[in-house]
């Protein structure tokens, strides 16, 4: 996760007017901005507000619907760990407990470190090696209270 | 004569260790003399073999699997280049009989070719479908599509060529084509493994599509959970593109058509068509009242095809084979192929296109080979979150969509999740409500408020306080919104809810259970829009 920048309101903009001439232009420009700074500073909302020519509310809207936007900055490692039926049917819920105890957090939440954010995801599209999980952008099967250990660890080792 | 290996870079194959088979097989031919080459293939949908290791010799591809990095120096020292014997090999790839017992049709390629080769694609039938189109009348090719009785694979079984041809009646000087690849629903993954793994016959479906509706700009919808798929689409479109098999002038057509793959943002409802279009408009994913059909006034308020990647997918060989070719597979209203995706709690969990009509329990037992923990099957839920839990006693049900809702069930996108004994079906009744209020984009009440109080009224069954008035009230909420929910999300979460209760009774039957340990909750915190 080292190419995420610390915030720059005129490399932000920079991002914004890229992309400002998209149809729709909105979604792929907050997701420009997250890729760029790991999430979205309460600060650009009125760059894209005007950019745009569309109110801040609007922009505030789109960001707070969509589960993938966070204004402020995730863990150094995101683990998204899918609680759907298919995984729920192979044992999840037993193993998430487990990551949440070892790392003292419940699931949407932030290590007090900052090594790791812990979210809940529905589907990862593995259902047929459940449990799945997502440790930063990479996809896991078969995950058991063992394998997300293992995966924890190697992450801290490489933090 | 060069050999072949084959090594699949699908997601799925990759989350169980395929791209360090991969590597540990580069280094195996580094170190060793011979002509040898590595591909990274598509899966070919058998994931309790994956990562499986292909190897193809004059009598076939030989399959290896499942493979792991520390077990590629012995593959090599049997002699597995020439397909010799192993511990781990399978024999040949299509005799398997997981495989050799299905009917690829949308599926024929994924896995046997390098999903990003044009020359491969083309190799294996690639294309053809496009020149046949452009051969022919919008109208006839809508007359194709509506002729081979395909049905929108997408959960909601609509006729793909009367949506067609009412895109086609409406004139307009803008129309657009969009790709639903939002395929959020638990247990699916068909959609992923055709963009990973044959993401061409995806672009020729959605290009068949612009030319018989008249629409010169595509857009793929694709979940933001799926980056190993936007990575291929990407690459895939710039390959068309520079090939001449998008822009302007498509294939010598005379005709253009461009497009391109926009990701979603983590929303479960924007799946839906109407909140997907208002996603792509760059809006919050809240749905639209209809009418206007999107076909009438979609993108932009444009006509708008609207697809799953499936049905989209499916296009290409009914215009390469004919209407007729496709039609005489499957079942009764139910055409062609489904493809079925076996997860959860099953042994061989995996991708079967097979002729609409098999059983449900033929799927899970004959080809995956029932639970995978050997504890005896008790539910299954088929069609995602929003599809109804089935007890052992409903398993002779035909894949069908009309057989399926005479069971007060609902077929999907053809995801089968298999739950052994241990399931509590309360405990996924509750889930589903859960689901639902974190889920629901919150424009019509039933679905934003009856989700929350569903919630708390199994929690009060589960509790055993009023039992059976609280019953009879999550009977009342559910009737509620499934009439008065605008869209499928709240419409349809009664039917796992109620089919929980109808097939499992005894599940909500049971003695409370102590009160909370230490631990106050493992639910979602609601979300910001609350």
């Amino acid at each position: 996760m080292s190419s995420i920048q610390s915030w720059d309101a005129e490399r932000a903009l920079e991002r914004i007017r890229q992309l400002q001439h998209l149809p729709g232009g909105l979604l792929p420009i907050l997701h420009a901005l997250q890729e760029e700074f790991g999430y979205i500073d309460k600060a650009a909302i009125p760059l894209i507000a005007d950019t745009l020519n569309i109110s801040k509310a609007e922009v505030h809207g789109v960001i707070s619907f969509y589960h993938d936007f966070r204004h402020e900055p995730a863990g150094r490692h995101m683990l998204k760990m899918c609680r759907a039926e298919s995984c729920q049917s192979m044992g999840c819920e037993r193993m998430i407990r487990h990551v949440e105890d070892r790392l003292g957090v419940k699931l949407g939440e932030t290590t007090r470190d900052g090594g790791f954010t812990v979210e809940p995801v529905y589907c990862l599209g593995n259902c047929a090696l459940s449990p799945a999980v997502m440790l930063d952008g990479k996809l896991y099967g078969r995950v058991s209270a063992e394998v997300a250990d293992f995966l924890i660890d190697s992450a801290q080792r490489h933090a | 004569m060069s050999v072949k290996i084959y090594v699949p870079c699908d997601a799925a194959a990759v989350s169980v260790g395929a791209d360090a088979v991969a590597r540990a097989i580069a280094e195996q031919i580094a170190s060793r003399r011979g002509d040898v080459s590595l591909i990274r293939n598509g899966s070919r949908g058998m994931f309790w073999l994956e990562p499986l290791v292909e190897v193809e010799t004059p009598r076939g591809r030989i399959a290896y699997g499942p493979v792991s990095a520390d077990t590629v120096p012995s593959l090599f020292d049997s002699g597995f280049l020439e397909g010799k014997a192993h511990k781990l090999c399978l024999g040949l790839t299509e005799e398997i009989p997981f495989l050799k017992n299905q009917e690829r049709l949308t599926f024929a390629r994924c896995g046997i070719t390098d999903p990003l080769s044009l020359s491969d694609y083309m190799a294996h039938g690639g294309y053809r479908g496009l020149e046949n189109a452009i051969k022919l009348t919008p109208e006839a090719i809508v007359e194709e599509v509506t002729n081979s009785g395909l049905r929108g694979r997408g959960g909601a079984g609509f006729p793909t060529g009367i949506k067609w041809k009412t895109v086609l009646n409406t004139p307009d000087d803008q129309k657009y084509i969009v790709c639903n690849a939002d395929e959020g629903d638990s247990g699916t993954y068909a959609d992923r493994m055709i963009m990973e793994g044959d993401p061409f016959v995806l672009i020729e479906g959605m290009t068949i599509a612009g030319m018989a509706v008249g629409a010169t700009r595509g857009y793929i919808y694709l979940r933001s959970e799926y980056p190993n798929a936007f990575r291929t689409l990407q690459r895939a479109i710039e390959i068309a593109h520079s090939k001449g098999y998008l822009g302007e002038n498509v294939a010598g057509s005379g005709k253009s058509f461009d497009m391109e793959v926009r990701l979603g943002a983590g929303a479960y409802i924007c799946g839906e068509e109407t909140s997907l279009l208002e996603s792509l408009e760059g809006k919050r994913g809240q749905i639209r009242f209809k009418p206007p059909l999107p076909a009438i006034k979609g993108l932009f308020g444009k006509p708008t095809v609207v697809n799953n990647v499936i049905s989209l997918a499916t296009v290409p060989i009914i215009l390469d084979k004919g209407g007729a070719y496709y039609r005489d597979f499957g079942m009764g209203k139910s055409r062609g192929t489904l493809t079925i995706q076996l997860a959860g709690n099953i042994k061989h969990g995996g991708l079967v296109e097979k002729a609409f009509g098999l059983t449900l329990r033929q799927a899970i037992y004959d080809y995956g080979g029932g639970t995978n923990s050997g504890r005896p099957l008790r539910a299954v839920q088929v069609g995602g979150p929003l599809g109804a839990y089935f007890p052992e006693s409903l398993l002779d049900t035909p894949l069908d969509y009309e057989a399926f809702a005479e069971k007060k069930g609902m077929l999907g996108h053809g995801g089968v999740v298999v739950f052994d004994d241990t399931v509590d079906l309360a405990h996924q009744a509750r889930f589903a409500m859960e689901f639902c209020a974190v889920e629901s984009c919150g424009k019509c009440t039933p679905c934003r408020i009856g989700s929350t109080r569903g919630v708390e009224v199994i929690d009060k069954i589960i509790a055993n306080q009023d039992r059976t008035q609280n019953l009879e009230l999550l009977n009342d909420l559910c009737e509620v919104m499934t009439d008065g929910s605008l869209c499928a999300l709240g419409g349809l979460i009664p039917f796992p809810v109620q089919s929980a209760i109808r097939h499992f009774p005894q599940d909500f039957d049971k003695p409370a259970p102590p009160p909370p340990a230490a631990r106050p909750n493992n639910t979602q915190e609601s979300r910001s829009w609350t």
